[in-house]
């Protein structure tokens, strides 16, 4: 089955949004596959990071529902490698916030072990608490 | 001693308590004391990427503000904030680049701080103490060295936020050589691993433990083929990582032989021979003990 | 006096906004105006010979147009005025277009704004006096600089032609990066058969002086009369004596890679530069030979028979007269190192392009220079387009560089696969696409995907490559024997001495600026000095080599002839007021000033008419033609006559070669910014003397704008520096009498910067408007009595 995606006034109000959110352009993605080539979380990616920024230039709003936006680390490996100056991790940062602010979270806290959140450095959960949940 | 303020952050004080303690007695060897802020609180582990996202950047602003007032008041010699972990800085430096930058941000931001005693200009600087030691001189430190490393292979992992983005990085960010650096002025043997680099699978050790032992294996597979017995890293959180699931590693590969990681702090006080108390090597999950005791690096 | 004034309609593009039969009214309430006309299309056939019978039948003696920018048609009207026996420079253009009814929507706003730039036109015009070019001697000399093939081309071209060439080259030998290629796509002529005979041909040309292993110490004048030092390196062998034998070589027992094999093969210390070195004549490396570093040897001097051997030589300045000069100084290749992830000089099996072009080159005698493998990969745009890299430009020939050299691979052993890495794949030449389509149907696999990192098995070296493959979007985890990176052609090194020495002006890029893109495309701002080949920017050979003739072809028109002409708009000294003070001396940007008889004097041939000088003279003793400091204060003061008391002004100044060209280009952009601005067009801002800014805020200016030509494009060293030393003498007065110093904003600007100039216009405005109160009428009083000094001397600023 070929997905079809719409280019409309939807389309294009979503990837302005995303576009505002992350501060970054992402027309000015030249799809070359670096920050893909360059994800160390990328086996984990449901899409490689190259296709999200092509969803959101699309104004595709099911790049929201991939497991690609969560996955992103926010390790900076793309940032600092793609030629065109970009950074995905701030377009995967904004596309997170879109699906937190309306209090979807990725992560709840009933399904840790409470024996295993003992084991953790405390920035741990500091960190995914601000990365996963709204 | 030269005073100098130091922000400790979450883990320092408590999960990673011998990463600071070991830290501080080396500075006390070169005659720096870092003297730990007294009003300080959380950064906030990761620094918020949106645009319109201010009140996360209120903690680390408060921490920098409150560090600049401490310094003044106290007559330290030195007024940067240093901090140990990668994470701190990387907040840090980047919260701070955008105060400087944005004026309307810092504006709003020292708005939102109004019970403090003054307003935040933007004028405190951020180093790791890395960044300190290169600056007090690998001369200086080999001179200090009094068990040389000479028989250990070393390799050291950085891991992302002490190199990237490279406007907050302390070096290189595909080429680093700060740790390599550190470790031969100790005369330790340093083995290059290529993934030195890579992201260690960060805070999603708390959600899929199994992605994290796959990184993990990766990256300490490489430094084993290059011949690495012992890792070294500079982040409480690549150390939970790389060490501890070892554990989960094991499951998966059972052929994986462990490898001990460490702060780069516990190898600096073997080499200038400090008492070991502070040093915590106990407090990995695997123990390097065994292997410095083989290389005649501690006494039974 | 009787002047014309033409309203050009531009078809719709000004009369659509701006009401052109109103101005012709209002126009024409000027003095001394015979007519005033609007015209439909100015420039056309019809509107042209409108003009010259007008000038004709109603005795004028000036001409004002209201049409486009200058820049666009000055010239075309100067030459109309001479057809018709007026002096060209009894002519003034007011542009109505680009900087009025193209970026002005509102119609009132934008007439009002034109019928002051048509006023300030015509009170310029009243003190316009003719000008006479004049003509200096030119000689048939030439200097090229590089002797890759497009020095070559050009060289041969103008010896051809019967001009004398004197072609140096720093290496041992000419021929170039072109010497070194295996191929030349897309026709797969052999690079050596090709150029082996031009090297030739240059070597035994009659006109041609051949300077190899020779530098440029220094160049001093300027077009006709260029004196030229150049430093021959000492090669310790004399060139009469040595036939080649080569024994020296043999004997030699200094062991160094060899350049001309990109390092991978040895050659010695007394060496022949490569195969088809030209001259063929052994040369010393000083760097490397034993005896020249204080080490016993003395092995070559004993073995040649012809005794050529003189360790003691010593470095060589020869001084020539030239007339003209071609910069054909090529390219230098990215320095793969700097991409970390891809291992270069670390992993063994990663090569450069270059690399491969000599294995193979070099693979039909003897054994390869090192084993290929059996699975290579290219990895296109190293070190071109990428911000990481700190390069945005495209190196156009890499994509099908790559495609000859995986195919030429291939073809040596049909089993090899081949893969190129690419973002995208550029065929855009002659033939280009077809020979991209031949490498396809050769099985060549072409990849769409940036190699992200390399990583190397420590033991057995192969590579292994992750990249994305964009298209199935998958992730590669390729392995392979050999990974040849395709890196990119940037700015030589080698340019630098030389475009310092001429004071050239370089692109973003860092490649040498050509005069203009399109129109002189091989000439730069300087005159007589012509560009060549990858000196510009990265190309082909075909384009290479149509730019060295295109050089060659442009350097001739101007020596054709044995004189040239000058343009009259230049500096000139009363000698009355000049008191010899030589404050105007240093300033001058090409030291055209020089001291005869106790007084200063300007010397026509150099001056390039900016200005600079008049702001420092104490005496107000130097004035530049056509841009005379009457004519200056009659345009201040039409620019502000019709200011109305709530009404906001700015005047901005713009320097001929980027802000007026910016406010041209933003106008092109149908870009809109504010209405209340009205432009002077200058040569250069440091024209304008403190008194000038002082007097324009007594005639009512709210704000200044200076926008000046970026340092480092400025064709005037030190412009900048004048201006900010100028307004500095204007603060030390305005800002003890209450006027904000903010009130006058310079910037460097470059022409292609558009939103920098809407920026500061709108923010000046802005200051003009809120954060400056209007000056009142004491204070307007008070500067314009200073006004009438000659402020000429930096003072302490008080603020």
């Amino acid at each position: 089955m070929i997905k079809k995606i719409l280019i409309n006034d939807a389309s294009e109000a979503f990837c302005k949004k995303v576009n505002e959110l992350s501060g970054e352009t992402v027309s000015r993605c030249d799809q070359c596959g670096t920050c893909t080539g360059s994800c160390p979380m990328i086996i984990e990616m449901d899409i490689t990071p190259s296709q999200m920024m092509r969803l959101v230039l699309l104004g595709d709003e099911s790049v929201m529902e991939t497991k690609t936006i969560w996955i992103c680390a926010s390790c900076y490996s793309c940032t600092a490698r793609c030629p065109r100056g970009l950074d995905a991790s701030k377009v995967a940062e904004a596309l997170r916030q879109i699906k937190l602010r309306q209090a979807i979270d990725y992560m709840h806290m009933e399904d840790m072990d409470p024996e295993e959140l003992k084991k953790f450095p405390q920035m741990v959960l500091v960190a995914a608490y601000r990365k996963l949940t709204g | 001693m030269k005073r100098i303020p130091y922000y400790p952050g979450c883990s320092l004080q408590t999960k990673a308590k011998h990463f600071e303690t070991s830290a501080m007695a080396v500075a006390e060897a070169l005659d720096y004391e870092l003297v730990t802020l007294p009003r300080w609180n959380c950064c906030g582990a990761v620094h918020s990427l949106t645009t319109d996202d201010l009140m996360h950047h209120v903690a680390p602003v408060t921490t920098l503000l409150r560090s600049k007032e401490f310094s003044a008041e106290n007559h330290l010699d030195d007024s940067r904030l240093v901090v140990l972990c990668a994470m701190c800085l990387n907040v840090l430096k980047r919260t701070n680049k955008r105060v400087q930058e944005l004026l309307e941000d810092r504006t709003k931001i020292n708005d939102f701080m109004y019970l403090e005693n003054s307003k935040y200009d933007g004028s405190t600087i951020v180093i790791h103490f890395l960044e300190l030691l290169r600056e007090i001189g690998w001369e200086t430190l080999s001179q200090k060295v009094k068990h040389p490393l000479s028989n250990l292979a070393v390799s050291p992992y950085y891991g992302c936020l002490l190199l990237r983005p490279k406007e907050v990085g302390i070096d290189n960010p595909e080429a680093p050589t700060i740790q390599e650096d550190l470790l031969k002025s100790l005369d330790a043997k340093v083995i290059e691993n290529p993934l030195k680099n890579r992201c260690c699978g960060s805070y999603h050790t708390l959600v899929d433990k199994d992605v994290v032992a796959e990184l993990g294996y990766d990256i300490l597979i490489n430094a084993q083929k290059a011949g690495a017995e012992i890792i070294t890293t500079s982040c409480p959180l690549c150390a939970f990582n790389l060490d501890q699931r070892q554990e989960n590693i094991l499951k998966k590969h059972p052929d994986f032989t462990k490898i001990p990681v460490v702060y780069f702090t516990e190898l600096m006080m073997i080499a200038f021979d400090l008492p070991l108390e502070k040093a915590g090597l106990d407090m990995h999950y695997v123990d390097p003990r065994p292997l410095l005791l083989k290389k005649e690096m501690l006494h039974e | 006096m009787r002047i014309g004034v033409y309203i050009c309609h531009c078809g719709g593009n000004i009369a659509d906004v701006v009401d052109v039969k109103k101005i012709c009214e209002t126009v024409q309430q000027q003095d001394d105006i015979i007519f005033t006309k609007d015209l439909e299309h100015t420039c056309s056939e019809e509107g042209q010979q409108t003009i010259v019978n007008d000038i004709k039948e109603n005795n004028l003696d000036r001409v004002v147009i209201a049409a486009c920018s200058p820049l666009f048609h000055e010239k075309t009207f100067m030459k109309l005025l001479e057809k018709a026996g007026l002096n060209p420079y009894m002519f003034e253009m007011a542009n109505i277009r680009e900087q009025c009814s193209w970026c002005h929507p509102s119609k009132g706003n934008a007439t009002r704004k034109a019928e002051d730039l048509v006023n300030m036109a015509v009170k310029k015009s009243k003190f316009d006096k003719p000008l006479q070019k004049t003509s200096m001697t030119i000689g048939k000399r030439v200097l090229v600089v590089g002797g890759g093939i497009a020095g070559i081309q050009a060289s041969l071209d103008l010896g051809d032609s019967g001009f004398e060439v004197f072609m140096v080259e720093k290496e041992p030998s000419i021929g170039g990066k072109m010497a070194k290629l295996s191929k030349t796509f897309p026709t797969e002529d052999c690079a050596t058969c090709i150029i082996g005979p031009k090297l030739t041909d240059v070597a035994t040309h009659p006109n041609i002086h051949l300077y190899t292993y020779t530098e440029i110490k220094d160049i001093q004048g300027f077009l006709g009369n260029f004196t030229v030092t150049l430093r021959k390196k000492a090669r310790h062998v004399i060139q009469e004596k040595c036939v080649s034998c080569g024994i020296c070589a043999e004997k030699c027992p200094t062991k160094v890679p060899d350049e001309f094999n990109e390092g991978l093969s040895e050659r010695k210390a007394i060496y022949i530069h490569s195969p088809i070195a030209v001259p063929r004549k052994y040369i010393i490396d000083e760097e490397n030979c034993r005896q020249l570093n204080g080490q016993r040897c003395g092995i070559c001097e004993k073995v040649c028979v012809q005794g050529a051997i003189d360790y003691l030589q010593p470095d060589e300045e020869e001084v020539l007269k030239i007339d003209t000069i071609i910069i054909a100084t090529g390219y230098d290749t990215f320095q793969p190192e700097l991409k970390a992830v891809y291992g270069y000089g670390k992993f063994e099996n990663v090569i450069t392009a270059l690399q491969l072009e000599r294995i193979i080159a070099t693979g039909s005698s003897g054994p390869p220079l090192r084993p290929l493998g059996n699975r290579i990969a290219f990895i296109q745009c190293v070190g071109s387009r990428d911000e990481q890299a700190g390069h945005e430009h495209c190196s156009r020939i890499c994509c099908m560089y790559a495609t000859k050299l995986a195919q030429l691979v291939k073809r040596i052993n049909p089993n090899r696969e081949v893969y190129i890495f690419y973002t995208d794949l550029r065929a855009y030449g002659k033939g280009f696409e077809e020979y991209y389509k031949r490498a396809q149907n050769a099985g060549i696999k072409f990849i769409r995907g940036r190699t992200a990192e390399i990583l190397e098995d420590p033991k057995t070296k192969k590579l292994f490559m992750r990249v994305e493959d964009t298209l199935s979007r998958q992730m590669i985890e390729g392995e392979f024997d050999v990974v040849v990176l395709s890196n990119g052609l940037m700015p030589a090194k080698g340019t630098d001495p030389v475009a310092n020495l001429l004071k050239l002006v370089k692109s973003p890029d860092g490649f040498l600026q050509e005069a203009h893109p399109k129109f002189r495309p091989v000439d730069t701002l300087v005159d007589g000095v012509f560009i060549a080949g990858c000196a510009q920017g990265p190309k082909d050979i075909p384009d290479t080599v149509s730019q060295a003739s295109a050089a060659a072809a442009r350097a001739i028109r101007l020596m054709n002839k044995g004189q040239y002409d000058i343009e009259p708009i230049t500096a000139f000294i009363d000698p009355d007021l000049c008191d010899g003070c030589e404050k105007c001396i240093p300033a001058c940007p090409i030291k055209a000033i020089q001291m005869i008889d106790g007084k200063a004097f300007v010397q026509g041939a150099l001056c390039k008419g900016c200005g600079l000088c008049c702001a420092y003279c104490p005496k107000e003793a130097i004035d530049l033609a056509y841009y005379t400091k009457n004519q200056i204060m009659g345009e201040i003061e039409l620019a502000l006559s019709s200011k109305k008391p709530d009404e906001t002004r700015i005047l901005i100044f713009a320097d001929n070669t980027c802000a007026y060209r910016l406010a041209d280009n933003v106008g092109t952009a149908r870009l809109s910014y504010p209405h209340e601005t009205r432009v002077i067009r200058l040569p250069s801002c440091s024209r304008i003397t403190p008194s000038m800014m002082l007097y324009a805020f007594a005639k009512g200016a709210d704000g200044l704008f200076f926008g000046e030509c970026d340092h480092k494009a400025s064709p005037y060293t030190g412009a900048s520096e004048a201006i900010q030393r100028n307004i500095r003498i204007a603060h030390s007065i305005m800002e003890p009498i209450g006027v904000d110093g903010n009130r006058i904003y310079f910037a460097e600007l470059l022409a292609s910067l558009l939103t920098d100039y809407y920026k500061a216009i709108t923010n000046l405005i802005k200051i003009a408007k809120k954060e400056a109160r209007p000056l009142t009428d004491e204070i307007r009083q008070q500067l314009l009595s200073s006004s009438k000094q000659v402020l000429s001397e930096e003072k302490e600023v008080i603020r």
